[in-house]
């Protein structure tokens, strides 16, 4: 599993409409300006190619900040 | 005798809805709109109110005839296949069989299916050619989803349009249409749904309570809902799968296939399953630009691009593929 940094890195590479440099590792994402349901089905759609791992909606519910995230693709990969 | 696609004719109504139409109507969107734009919709037709998803029928059948010369009476069965009928009852497809003046001596039937729809409808149009001696069945695959969203559902109405599509399905000796895989999972059936005004649970004040999801978007239980997560994760793991069903049931390999048409639910999905199944740019159907996701019109729609563009070689394969409300889901291999 790659690092958190290397983690929030490919994740705001991802997403389009991100000032760069607002993704950090205790933001809440749910209080980004852009944040949309693309945005959890662009987050979904990485974590499946890139780690194999699925998350849900609920998953993306239950979390608040990528490091929560990234825990959660490190303990299920 | 087999079962092919001889023709198809694509209606659509007159008024479109384009991407600065929508971010006029929703100008708070304009911030989030390169992360919307990868649904890959730039323009989508709209019905009116008077129009009925029947009346688009009837017109994508009269440019099936007009252009492909067939005599209306060599129509054998009709289908009709929507989940917007004009009345409770009679079926809609014995509406049409009279407006479109073919024969007495027909069958007609009403499939309520969405998006899968095509695929429901053309596997029982094989039967009926393959078991029954039919030999030309007429399909018509129509959505005017757009009647039943929230005024402030914005993703829906970002996505979808509406489209009549008109299949002229008929036999001839070489391969055609191939075997079908099919597949349901109703414990999933609130993941698309209109939940208030149908026989379960009647319209009442409460089903007109706008309900705001946690990405901001609005919506209430008598119009259209979508939980857009769980649909695009069932895409995202069901479909590698459907297609490796599809492939065996049909024993042929992933190589031999010369175009994939899937159900055009979004452009991002669409990409997303590309990659997972490393399927060539030039074998995989994108087209839903300027029409959006027209529910059970969109394989058809690309179908008859694909037919339209391609220099297409008698006998290629096409594996067509769907999945969506019910949740349900199938496909199968057609033979040019």
């Amino acid at each position: 599993m790659i690092s958190l940094e290397k983690f929030i890195a490919h994740i705001e590479n991802e997403l389009d409409d991100l000032e760069p440099g607002t993704l950090t590792a205790n933001v809440n994402y749910r209080d980004l300006e852009s944040w949309s349901s693309m945005y959890a089905l662009i987050i979904i759609a990485f974590v499946d190619s890139e780690f194999d791992v699925t998350l849900t909606g609920d998953d993306l519910r239950n979390c608040n900040t990528i490091t929560d995230l990234h825990q959660l693709v490190k303990n299920r990969s | 005798m087999k079962a092919y696609i001889k023709h198809i004719a694509e209606y659509y109504p007159k008024y479109i809805l384009s991407n600065d139409d929508f971010f006029n109507i929703f100008p708070e969107l304009k911030q989030k709109k390169d992360t919307l734009l990868k649904v890959g919709v730039s323009n989508r037709y709209v019905v009116d109110k008077e129009t009925t998803a029947s009346d688009l029928a009837f017109f994508a059948a009269e440019k099936l005839f007009n252009e492909s010369q067939i005599d209306k009476k060599e129509i054998d069965f009709l289908i009709f296949c929507s989940t917007e009928f004009d009345h409770y009852t009679p079926t809609t497809s014995a509406i049409l069989q009279h407006r479109l003046n073919l024969s007495n001596n027909i069958g007609s039937v009403d499939i309520v299916s969405s998006c899968t729809g095509f695929i429901h409808s053309i596997s029982h149009a094989k039967g009926l050619i393959e078991a029954n001696d039919h030999k030309n069945v007429l399909l018509l695959c129509v959505s005017t989803l757009t009647k039943t969203f929230h005024k402030k559902d914005a993703n829906s109405q970002f996505l979808f349009g509406d489209a009549a599509t008109a299949i002229l399905i008929s036999n001839r000796k070489e391969e055609g249409i191939g075997k079908f895989i099919h597949g349901t999972d109703g414990g999933r059936s609130d993941y698309i749904m209109i939940r208030d005004g149908g026989a379960r649970n009647e319209l009442t004040t409460n089903s007109f309570l706008e309900d705001v999801n946690e990405y901001g978007n609005t919506t209430c239980n008598a119009n259209f809902f979508m939980n857009g997560t769980g649909v695009f994760l069932f895409g995202l793991k069901t479909v590698p799968n459907i297609i490796n069903n599809i492939l065996r049931k049909n024993n042929i390999s992933i190589e031999e296939i010369d175009y994939f048409v899937l159900h055009q639910a979004n452009e991002f999905l669409l990409k997303a399953l590309q990659k997972k199944l490393g399927i060539p740019d030039e074998k995989f159907i994108i087209h839903m630009q300027n029409t959006g996701n027209t529910v059970a019109a969109t394989i058809p729609i690309a179908l008859n691009c694909l037919m339209k563009t391609r220099n297409l070689k008698k006998g290629d394969k096409i594996l067509i593929a769907a999945f969506g409300t019910g949740l349900t889901w199938g496909g199968t291999i057609i033979a040019y």
